[in-house]
């Protein structure tokens, strides 16, 4: 089984886009949207959802007014700035936006009028898919703890693929370098970024290329968009060579990619275009990658 | 007034916006430039500062003295992270899952923990032109970035306009950019993916309290559900920029397109204006 990871450091260079015409060139891969925080696979892969669950990973607490005796202990103790005091009553409340489920104030309440209190930060879902079966997940406005749910999603994801005898997963990753796209990286065969010749989107890439490092997990580029900056796109280009990195593809602008989406379909089941001509052959050489990688 | 400007979808011009509305406004308010976005930074690139003092950001994580420990376990008891661990008589740290909430230190009988800091990343902070200018950068490899977000918001200066540019996404690193703002911007694009996000960061910035209006950035592609969606939230649409090369191609020379004598800083200016008006 390979794990095909789709990330980018900055966000909206085309990663969903790309997952979504792999998902349709593999033709029976297991897909996971790990961005969990603005999920977004589903809309162009035509998911049915099968099955939900709750997913709650941490614990907030809460004040018992009535056992409270206002000695303002849990504020001072809260690192997290998360106990304020309401103006009128002299109530000590906890913002639980603010509240990171330590338990410090819980421990140190002398009155044991604190409790910690499991909390739904998301929702999980199994969906069917006309490429294959999808885990992905809804994380709650404003929560933390999105690392758990990525990795729950990819476990889950993994757990099918293997059970089936799935030959791909095809992961759609987070933007970012922090701790939602660590876990997605996490036993992943291999990283394709996706980029494109701006200059915050080169900036972006090469620091997720050293997270990649960082982790050991392989990683080639791709340039979408190749055609908005010829001087930037040869930059990457340079780059990628110098420091021993794979450039697998570029794809040029293409207003199809975008009325696919808006159709809710992957660009390479839309319409032949030289866009979706470059993805088809992109995937071909990922998947021919791979296949020698296993034999050698 | 503290802007915070944000999208649930990530490369929709937040950026972009936070950038022009800055220069447009520089020479009229005092203005301040905070970049949020730690883990991907890039406001840099257009407003080219120059930097005069970098800080190292560190978090506090547990340091045991074993020779006080009594391996009695409490600090292992108290720690929901699973950063603290006893086993028989050995104590092991994982300072990488240690959210620095100080329990262990607290709560340990012996006294046997104080606390010494793990670097997580900087804060730089430079002038452009007139502009205060202060970004984050998060380590490679680090994975908690909110309170590096909170070491760039002390400096925070609120008698002045002060601009924040906010990471992608609605969960933690959002919230502890936008917490607090007296206006969050949310710019998107008329596509199936920028409704899906702007409908979770609306819920975002309900959640925490700040008025928002919209942007719709290449406002001329895709459909019309984002400005229904709007309308039925009652959440104003401030500003469209319809799609346009020129611009596309400024951006990826990392060039501001609000410079001087350009039409482009009256536009951003009456963004300023209507967005005074609805907060």
């Amino acid at each position: 089984m390979y794990e095909i990871v789709i990330i980018s450091g900055k966000g909206g260079t085309g990663k969903t886009s790309v997952a979504g015409c792999f998902a349709a060139l593999a033709g029976n891969a297991v897909l996971a949207d790990c961005d969990v925080d603005a999920a977004n696979l589903h809309l162009i892969l035509g998911a049915k959802q099968r099955e939900a669950y709750e997913f709650s990973a941490s614990k907030k607490a809460e004040i018992h007014d009535a056992l409270c005796v206002r000695c303002g202990a849990c504020r001072d103790v809260c690192r997290f700035d998360a106990v304020s005091e309401t103006s009128e009553a002299g109530e000590f409340k906890i913002d639980p936006l603010s509240c990171e489920g330590c338990g410090v104030c819980f421990y140190t309440c002398p009155r044991q009028a604190i409790s910690m209190k499991e909390a739904v930060s998301g929702r999980w879902f199994i969906s069917d898919t006309p490429y294959g079966i999808m885990v992905h997940a809804a994380l709650r406005a404003g929560e933390g703890n999105s690392g758990k749910l990525v990795t729950l999603v990819k476990n889950k994801a993994r757990e099918l693929a293997e059970a089936d005898g799935v030959r791909y997963v095809i992961t759609d990753g987070p933007p970012g370098v922090g701790c939602p796209v660590i876990a997605s990286l996490t036993g992943a065969t291999v990283a394709l970024i996706v980029t494109e010749p701006t200059r915050s989107a080169i900036h972006d890439m090469k620091r997720v290329l050293q997270v990649c490092r960082h982790f050991g997990v392989p990683a080639s580029v791709c340039i979408n968009r190749c055609d908005l900056s010829k001087e930037n796109t040869a930059e990457i280009m340079r780059y990628c060579h110098e420091e021993g990195i794979h450039v697998i593809g570029e794809i040029p602008f293409d207003r199809a990619v975008v009325d696919a989406m808006v159709k809710g379909l992957p660009a390479v089941q839309y319409v032949e275009c030289e866009a979706s001509r470059r993805i088809r052959n992109m995937w071909e050489e990922l998947k021919t990658g791979l296949a020698e990688k296993s034999d050698g | 007034m503290v802007i915070s400007i944000a999208s649930g979808k990530g490369g929709t011009g937040k950026t972009t916006i936070a950038v022009n509305l800055a220069l447009s406004l520089n020479g009229q308010e005092r203005v301040q430039f905070l970049d949020c976005d730690v883990e991907g930074p890039n406001a840099h690139i257009f407003l080219k500062p120059d930097f005069y003092y970098e800080k190292p950001v560190e978090i506090p994580v547990p340091a045991v003295d074993e020779a006080r420990c009594s391996y009695c376990g409490r600090c292992a008891e108290v720690c929901s992270f699973h950063a603290i661990a006893v086993i028989k008589d050995h104590v092991l740290t994982f300072p990488e899952l240690c959210h620095g909430c100080g329990g262990c230190i607290r709560f340990c009988p012996e006294k046997a923990i104080t606390e010494i800091g793990r670097h997580i990343g900087v804060v730089r902070r430079g002038v452009a032109g007139e502009i205060d200018f202060v970004q984050g950068t998060l380590d490679i490899g680090e994975a908690i970035s909110p309170p590096l977000i909170k070491a760039v918001k002390r400096l925070i200066q609120r008698d002045q306009t002060v601009i924040l540019d906010a990471p992608p996404g609605t969960s933690c690193p959002a919230v502890e950019t936008v917490k607090g703002s007296d206006f969050c911007l949310l710019v998107t694009e008329p596509t199936p993916f920028g409704l899906n996000d702007l409908s979770l960061a609306t819920h975002m910035v309900r959640k925490l309290g700040v008025p928002a209006g919209v942007v719709i950035n290449r406002s001329d592609v895709g459909d019309g559900r984002v400005d229904r969606f709007c309308e039925e939230q009652g959440i104003p649409i401030l500003m469209r920029i319809p799609w346009d090369t020129r611009l596309s191609e400024l951006y990826a020379l990392g060039e501001p397109v609000a410079q001087s004598g350009s039409e482009w800083k009256a536009v951003f200016l009456r963004l300023f204006e209507d967005l005074q008006r609805v907060v």
